[in-house]
């Protein structure tokens, strides 16, 4: 049996080679094609590419600000301000919305009717109608509504609401602030609802009989059986909508939050440089994105059951 | 069996192959070409006033939303200043006020729009400065309306000035000049306030109206247009000072002087045609006039129309279709109009104000 090696057109790794080369240089092709015409484009029109107006002057103010800033800054340092007020704004909203989530799609399954009712109206209203029309509602009907500054209504003296935001232990929340971290949060809860309820769901019967048969309490078998392994399934569907909230704070210039694509619209409108600025937005929320999928991957990754 | 999915694999790879090469091929040339020969002027490849007569309409970009300069009616008709300066233009172009697109543009798209080329005009209330002219590369035509951006407050809210509006949030649009104007005044008075930015000028004027903002800053001749729609206009007033000059004119893209020419006489006509007397319900009986100044305007002698590729009488079809300054003034933001705003400013040179046109010889 002398085995001659076959030519190498029949060789079947040295095809998938090839087709994998040919893919790589098409979609780099591709790219460079669309680079020269938007080179060509931007040449016609006179506009030349280049990031130098990050260093003029920004001569806009913005409303809301962590860090200090005078219209006097640099465009960089107003698309800080802005970048500081998204994360803000991502960061308390991740954190409400899963306490929101977890407790509404908790109480879907409570044997309670109306506890269980009132978390079903919930879900329905909020998951089926468009977080734009939602933020206007909270923008308007909700914290425009509020008594005006001089006639601040109080609870306990700890909450203070008027007009001009919330006033909570001394930290003052704008209305702009707090319509878009109470719209996302409550948009954002209805989708983790229905994934806490599935995952809940997910684990077996049986699991909840042990529990019983062992004579734990409801509230404990829930948190020390129930939600450990529910939490494998939860997990990979939050990390979207994790991901969802993040971009959707982008709805910030609809109700006037000063968020980072506030500020790097209205530095492309005041600079014509609308290409430079796109690329800067998509990086920025790209880099978001991919920094909340990493620490959800680590997350899941601990939630897993460990193979031994 | 193995044969056939070979095939298979195979037949897409030298599709695709061939679609790279036929496409880079083709995209190679032209650009090898602009890079060689066009350099720094590949401009003079535009030629707008041919592809909006093949087109067979003019594409106007408009606000829609501001009585007065430009405003969709209930009978839906467009009507305004800004919409009368594109009416003319297609007069002068097709013959027909109505040969117009009109297509609504925010505040912050409209210079990209224009840039791209999506509109053939800018005719949206849009102040005229050097870094719009320079940076963005636009193109202004004079100016139509000579405007300042004012202050609006509650009556009731004791604010007298802009030192009053210490702490206080103003509502204001973005990519607008306003943003700029009230952060440069605020900045010399070393007052600090609080700006509540919003995108939409419907929304802008909403959140004021709610009582967010203690005062709303725009072009005075838009405050004075939105305090119309307000649920009680009497409540509000505008303050005296002034925190800028805006002077508001048509834009067109940068490049194309043909264009450009065509569009800047357009609005030198209407003013022209004030200066002359000659509106559109007298305009018969100045054909017979003798005066040569008044004949080579009107077409019956000369041939000025011929340099700009227009016929010799596109004066008096423009005032014949939709009027002259004067006119166009009076029936959208002045005397009859519900705005009743007085000219100031906005009146001939010849009776203290700052419209002048260069001869037409």
């Amino acid at each position: 049996m002398t085995h001659s090696k076959p030519p190498l057109w029949r060789d079947h790794r040295f095809w998938q080679i090839i087709v994998q080369l040919a893919a790589v240089i098409c979609a780099i092709l591709i790219v460079v094609i669309l680079g020269l015409n938007l080179n060509r484009n931007l040449q016609q029109l006179g506009i030349k590419f280049g990031f130098n107006f990050l260093q003029q002057e920004a001569s806009f103010d913005i409303g809301e600000t962590i860090l200090s800033y005078q219209p006097t800054d640099t465009y960089t340092r107003a698309l800080l301000v802005g970048l500081i007020n998204s994360l803000r704004v991502a960061i308390a909203g991740i954190f409400l919305t899963t306490i929101v989530g977890i407790t509404a799609g908790i109480a879907r399954l409570s044997d309670n009717w109306l506890v269980r009712n009132i978390s079903l109206v919930y879900v329905e209203i909020f998951r089926n109608t468009p977080l734009l029309l939602q933020l206007f509602f909270w923008y308007f009907a909700v914290f425009l509504s509020l008594p005006n500054v001089e006639h601040k209504a109080s609870v306990l003296g700890l909450i203070k609401f008027s007009q001009n935001g919330i006033e909570l232990l001394g930290l003052n929340f704008s209305p702009e602030f707090s319509t878009l971290l109470l719209g996302l949060t409550f948009y954002t809860a209805s989708f983790i609802a229905e994934i806490v309820r599935g995952g809940i769901q997910s684990v077996a019967k049986g699991q909840w009989e042990a529990g019983r048969s062992l004579g734990l309490k409801p509230s404990l078998i829930m948190r020390l059986v129930v939600l450990p392994q529910a939490l494998r399934v939860i997990v990979p569907p939050l990390t979207s909508q994790y991901l969802n909230l993040a971009k959707n704070s982008s709805l910030a210039i609809a109700i006037g939050y000063p968020d980072i694509y506030f500020v790097a619209s209205t530095t492309f409108n005041q600079t014509g440089k609308a290409v430079e600025v796109m690329l800067l937005i998509m990086l920025t929320y790209l880099t978001f994105s991919l920094i909340i999928s990493f620490l959800m991957n680590l997350l899941n990754h601990t939630v897993q059951i460990q193979e031994k | 069996m193995r044969k056939s999915t070979l095939i298979l694999a195979i037949a897409p790879l030298i599709f695709m192959l061939g679609a790279c090469n036929s496409e880079s091929d083709k995209t190679r040339d032209p650009t090898n070409t602009a890079s060689n020969t066009e350099a720094p002027v590949a401009r003079n490849t535009l030629n707008t006033v041919n592809n909006i007569k093949k087109r067979g309409k003019l594409i106007c970009g408009v606000s829609g939303e501001l009585p007065g300069f430009s405003f969709l009616g209930t009978d839906g008709k467009y009507s305004g200043i800004d919409v009368d300066i594109c009416r003319a233009i297609a007069v002068v172009l097709f013959d027909n006020p109505d040969a117009v697109e009109f297509r609504n543009l925010n505040a912050k798209e409209r210079f990209t729009v224009l840039q791209t080329g999506e509109i053939d005009i800018l005719s949206r209330n849009t102040t005229w400065i050097l870094s719009r002219d320079a940076s963005i590369s636009l193109d202004f035509a004079p100016v139509i309306f000579y405007d300042g951006q004012g202050i609006m407050i509650r009556k009731n809210s004791g604010i007298k000035s802009l030192e009053d509006l210490k702490g206080k949030g103003i509502c204001v649009q973005t990519g607008t000049t306003n943003e700029q104007n009230l952060a440069d005044q605020m900045r010399k008075l070393n007052v600090s306030y609080k700006p509540v930015v919003f995108e939409d000028v419907n929304i802008t004027f909403a959140t004021y109206s709610e009582g967010r903002c203690d005062a709303i800053t725009a072009d005075r001749s838009a405050l004075v247009s939105r305090r119309t729609t307000l649920p009680k206009p009497e409540d509000n007033v505008i303050l005296d000072e002034l925190l800028s000059s805006e002077p508001l004119a048509p834009a067109v893209k940068q490049g194309d002087s043909q264009w450009t020419d065509l569009v800047t006489w357009v609005v030198y006509t209407l003013i022209k045609a004030e200066e002359l007397g000659i509106n559109s319900q007298n305009l018969a009986k100045f054909s017979t006039n003798t005066d040569p100044n008044i004949k080579r305007f009107l077409g019956t002698e000369g041939n000025l129309g011929e340099g700009l590729g227009l016929s010799n009488d596109f004066a008096a079809k423009i005032i014949k279709n939709v009027g002259n300054y004067g006119e166009i003034y009076d029936r959208n933001l002045g005397k009859n109009s519900q705005l009743n705003l007085a000219r100031n400013q906005n009146r001939l040179w010849t009776q203290g104000g700052l419209l002048y046109s260069p001869p037409f010889r």
